[in-house]
């Protein structure tokens, strides 16, 4: 993939409050290519839901750092990457079915990479159980 | 943003109650939501129960999850539960989890005849 016009980077703790400063700033910094409003809220509801992931699945809850880049290319094409040091997924593919879910309390729907999907262009992910996961998406705007 | 816990406006008349939640629904949001929802079940134990998004902002799959939990508690009472509000990506998101199947979950704006 050719060089970023423009990129940033974050370093966050998983921390769940951090969840909508995550969604802002990226939005923030994607508002400079003017995404439409409808573009704008699919990249802020697909980082929610990969942040989440990280907070919730990798970590455990227990904490931990997110590191997030996002890179805007020519022809309006913007890439993010999400990446943990968490647990790791065994089976990638499992995992983003939809509906699946490891959590037992009823209060997880399962949906996450699904959304993920569904909102942006394109999306990978790559985990290895033990050293973390990264989640990369990218959405191509009109 | 979601550092500020915004009001949720309750009502309970005639054995409905209607919950009112505002500002954004994820994950970190969803547990006082949740905490504050089923306390106005467990208090009111209602025959009809209707969730609101009116007020919403935005919301992501754990927006899913807090209306799962809260159909799973309905049912404990018996108590249908109706989905008012919700915008067009709300909606969306309902259909991929296949929301409009369940039979004691009404949703406004999407039919039971829906599948996709």
């Amino acid at each position: 993939m050719k060089k970023a016009t423009n990129e940033i980077k974050l370093k966050l703790p998983a921390l769940s409050i951090n969840e909508g400063a995550c969604r802002a700033m990226i939005a923030a910094f994607c508002a400079q290519v003017d995404p439409n409003i409808e573009e704008l809220a699919d990249i802020k509801c697909a980082v929610s839901e990969a942040v989440t992931n990280c907070i919730v699945h990798a970590y455990g809850g227990r904490g931990g750092i997110i590191y997030i880049t996002v890179g805007i290319y020519e022809g309006r094409l913007i890439r993010i990457e999400i990446r943990d040091r968490g647990c790791g997924i065994a089976d990638v593919k499992e995992a983003m079915q939809p509906l699946f879910t490891t959590d037992s309390t009823g209060e997880r729907s399962g949906m996450g990479f699904s959304v993920m999907e569904s909102f942006m262009s394109g999306l990978r992910v790559h985990s290895t159980v033990g050293r973390g996961t990264r989640v990369s998406m990218w959405k191509q705007l009109s | 943003m979601t550092t500020t816990k915004e009001p949720m406006q309750v009502s309970f008349t005639d054995g409905c109650l209607t919950v009112c939640p505002a500002g954004e629904i994820d994950h970190h949001s969803a547990r006082a939501m949740r905490e504050e929802i089923d306390r106005q079940l467990f208090t009111n134990k209602p025959r009809l129960f209707v969730l609101s998004l009116s007020h919403i902002r935005f919301m992501d799959s754990s927006g899913l999850g807090l209306i799962l939990g809260r159909l799973a508690v309905c049912r404990r009472f018996h108590c249908p539960m109706r989905l008012t509000d919700a915008g067009e990506r709300m909606l969306k998101i309902f259909r991929m989890a296949g929301l409009q199947r369940m039979q004691d979950l009404q949703i406004d704006g999407l039919t039971k005849e829906e599948t996709k």
